[in-house]
C-alpha cells in the first residue's frame, strides 16, 4: 500500500499558467479528473483554488486521442467513413453527413432529394437524441435524477429509429457518398410520427421540472458569463455562441442539404451564462422536431443513391445481369474512386457548433489529409475564461452546459 | 468569387504579395510567413473576419520546399463569407509567428499543430503538447510517420508471432 499515496502536483510545468500566489503555495492545485463522473469522459482539469474559489483552470485533453486524422489517410474514401462515427459518438449521423459531404464537394457529386430529406430528418433526430444526452447528463451533474431517466427514455426511441434504418444504434455509418445505404423500411414513417406525436408533451414535462425550478435557477443563473466578444475570440459555436446573442447558424446562414425549404427559429439568448445555454438547447429541441415533421411530410419518392456509378456502388440486382457493373462493384470495393488533387472545406452545424472537415485529395483513392474542426475542441477552450471566481461546484453546472464530448475533443 | 472576397484578395495581393487559388468556389490565398501575422490582422479589423473557423497542417513530404502548409480558415459573420489563408513552410525553417494575440482560439489550436507536426509558433504563450503525452517522440501527423499495424496471426506461426506481439501476458 505504502507506494500508492496522494501526490502534490509540481508546479514547474505549469508555472506560466498560474498565478503567482501557487508558485508561493498560497493556493492549492487541485486535479479533477480524469477519472471524474462529471467531467463527461476522460478530461482532466487542473484547478488552482483558493479555498473553495478557482482561481486558474488548466483543461488537460488526449486521454482518449485515437488518431482518426491519421487512420483516415490509410483508408479509401468510402471506409474512412467508418471512423468518422466514434468522433462524437453522440452525433453520428452528423459526423456522417459533415464527411460525407466535404467527399461530395471534393470529387462534385450530386445527391438525390430524397436522399437530401432523409439526411436531414435522420441529423435533426440525431441533433434531438445528443441534446437529451446533454439534458439529461447536466441534470444529473446538478443533483437531478429524474429527468437524466426521461431523457434516456426519449433517447431510445430515436435509437430504435437508427437500428431500424441502418442496423445500428450508434455507429450508423448510414450516410455515403453520393446518397444513403439503402432506403428507409416501410415501418420508418410510423416510427417517426408516432415519436413527432409523443415528443411535444415529453418537452414541456422537463421544462415543468427544470424551467423554473428553483435549485436549478440557483445553480444557472449568472453562472459562467460569457459575452460574444470572447465567445468568437475563442472560436465558440452552436449553442454556445447563440446563447450570447450571436445570431450564427450555419443551417440558416450557408443552408446545405436542403435546409433552406424548411421553415424553422434559430433560438437565441442575450445573457450568455449557462441558464441561457439551458434555454437555447431547449428551445432548439423543439425547432429540429419542426424539422422532422416538415421533411418528413413532403419527403420526395425516388432514388436515395446517385446513378454516377464511378462513386457510387451499382445495386446487387444489376450485378447479376451487368458485366459493368460487377467492374463497378469489385474497382469500387476494392481500390475505390479517385479525387482531384485538390482541398476543400465544408461544415455543418453539429449539435455542438461547427463540424468542419478540411478534406486533401492527391489523385488517389485515399484521402491525403483529413482535419477535423470540431466545436467540442474550441467550445472546452474557453472554459479556463469563463470558470474565473466561480466555486468548484459552479464548474460542474459550467461544464455541463458547454455540452463537451471528449471523442469529439482528442479525435 | 464573389466581388467583396475579390477586393480582399486584390489588397492582400497588393500589400503581401499573396497567390491565389479557386476551387469549387472557396478562395485559398497563399502568404509568406513573415506576413501572416499582419494579413490576419487586417482580416480581422477591416473586413470583420471574426472568427477563426479552423487552423491545421498539411505534410507535403518528400517535398522540402515548402514542406507544410499551415492553413487558416477565416469566417466573416457579418458579411457570410469565408477565405483560407495558406503558409507554406520549408522544411529547415520550421517556425511561424503565433497568431495567438489575433485570435486567441489558435493558442490550442496551435499547440495540436506543434505536437502533431513538430512546428514551432514563436512566443507561443503555452507551448506544450497537448493530444500526445509529455514524452512522446516524434509528430504523428507527419507522413514519414508510420501508422503502425498488427501483425496478422496465422495457424502455422501463431506461437512464432505471439512471442514478440506487444500485448499483456500473464
Amino acid at each position: 500500500m505504502s507506494e500508492y499515496h496522494l501526490q502534490e502536483i509540481p508546479v514547474g510545468p505549469y508555472k506560466h499558467l498560474v498565478s503567482e500566489r501557487a508558485v508561493s503555495g498560497e493556493t492549492m492545485l487541485l486535479n479533477m479528473g480524469p477519472q471524474h463522473p462529471s467531467t463527461h469522459g476522460v478530461l482532466r482539469l487542473l484547478l488552482e483554488l483558493d479555498g473553495e474559489v478557482i482561481i486558474n483552470c488548466i483543461p488537460d485533453i488526449g486521454y482518449l486521442h485515437t488518431g482518426i486524422e491519421k487512420n483516415m489517410e490509410a483508408k479509401t474514401y468510402l471506409k474512412a467513413e467508418v471512423m468518422t462515427d466514434r468522433l462524437d459518438y453522440m452525433n453520428n449521423m452528423g459526423n456522417n453527413l459533415a464527411y460525407v459531404m466535404a467527399v461530395e464537394k471534393l470529387v462534385d457529386l450530386e445527391v438525390p432529394p430524397r436522399a437530401q430529406a432523409l439526411r436531414v430528418i435522420l441529423t435533426e433526430l440525431q441533433r434531438i437524441s445528443s441534446h437529451l444526452v446533454w439534458l439529461g447528463t447536466s441534470g444529473l451533474d446538478l443533483a437531478a435524477m429524474s429527468v437524466f431517466l426521461y431523457c434516456f427514455r426519449e433517447r431510445e426511441i430515436i435509437l430504435d429509429i437508427f437500428e431500424m434504418v441502418s442496423g445500428q444504434r450508434m455507429m450508423v455509418t448510414y450516410f455515403r457518398p453520393g446518397g444513403v445505404w439503402r432506403d428507409v423500411p416501410v415501418e420508418f414513417e410510423a416510427a417517426v410520427r408516432n415519436f413527432i406525436k409523443i415528443f411535444p408533451k415529453r418537452i414541456d414535462e422537463y421544462e415543468a421540472l427544470l424551467t423554473k425550478n428553483p435549485l436549478w435557477l440557483d445553480r444557472m443563473v449568472g453562472i459562467g458569463k460569457l459575452d460574444a466578444a470572447t465567445a468568437l475570440q475563442n472560436g465558440v459555436t452552436g449553442p454556445m455562441l447563440r446563447a450570447c446573442g450571436v445570431n450564427w447558424d450555419l443551417r440558416k446562414t450557408r443552408p446545405y442539404a436542403g435546409y433552406e425549404q424548411y421553415d424553422f427559429n434559430v433560438p437565441v439568448e442575450t445573457k450568455g451564462d449557462t441558464y441561457a445555454r439551458y434555454i437555447v438547447r431547449v428551445q432548439e429541441l423543439r425547432e429540429s422536431l419542426k424539422i422532422v415533421e416538415q421533411a418528413l411530410n413532403k419527403l420526395p419518392m425516388g432514388p436515395v443513391r446517385s446513378d454516377n456509378r464511378k462513386f457510387v456502388p451499382p445495386p446487387r440486382s444489376e450485378i447479376g445481369t451487368s458485366m459493368e457493373a460487377l467492374i463497378h462493384h469489385f474497382k469500387l470495393w476494392t481500390e475505390g474512386f479517385v479525387a482531384p488533387k485538390a482541398s476543400i472545406y465544408s461544415a455543418v452545424e453539429s449539435p455542438r457548433g461547427e463540424l468542419g472537415v478540411y478534406l486533401e485529395g492527391d489523385g488517389g483513392p485515399k484521402p491525403y489529409r483529413v482535419h477535423w474542426r470540431t466545436p467540442s475542441f474550441d467550445n472546452l477552450s474557453v472554459i479556463s475564461k469563463i470558470v474565473k471566481g466561480h466555486l468548484v461546484a459552479d464548474l460542474i453546472a459550467i461544464l455541463a452546459s458547454t455540452d463537451i464530448v471528449l471523442g469529439d475533443i482528442d479525435r | 468569387m464573389d466581388t467583396r472576397l475579390e477586393k480582399i484578395v486584390k489588397v492582400l495581393q497588393e500589400k503581401a504579395g499573396a497567390t491565389y487559388e479557386e476551387f469549387r468556389g472557396e478562395v485559398h490565398v497563399f502568404i509568406n510567413v513573415g506576413q501572416i501575422v499582419d494579413a490576419l490582422t487586417f482580416l480581422r479589423d477591416e473586413h470583420q473576419f471574426s472568427l477563426l473557423s479552423a487552423m491545421t497542417a498539411v505534410d507535403y513530404w518528400p517535398q522540402e520546399n515548402p514542406r507544410f502548409h499551415i492553413i487558416y480558415q477565416l469566417t466573416s459573420l457579418t458579411q457570410n463569407l469565408s477565405i483560407q489563408l495558406r503558409v507554406p513552410v520549408n522544411g529547415s525553417q520550421l517556425k511561424v509567428p503565433t497568431a495567438t494575440r489575433v485570435f486567441e482560439v489558435a493558442n490550442w489550436r496551435e499547440r495540436e499543430i506543434m505536437d502533431m507536426f513538430g512546428i514551432e509558433f514563436e512566443d507561443h504563450p503555452d507551448p506544450r503538447r497537448i493530444l500526445m503525452p509529455e514524452d512522446w517522440e516524434g509528430h504523428p501527423l507527419r507522413k514519414d510517420y508510420p501508422l503502425g499495424y498488427e501483425e496478422p496471426q496465422f495457424t502455422f506461426n501463431f506461437d512464432e508471432i505471439d512471442v514478440r506481439k506487444p500485448y499483456a501476458k500473464e
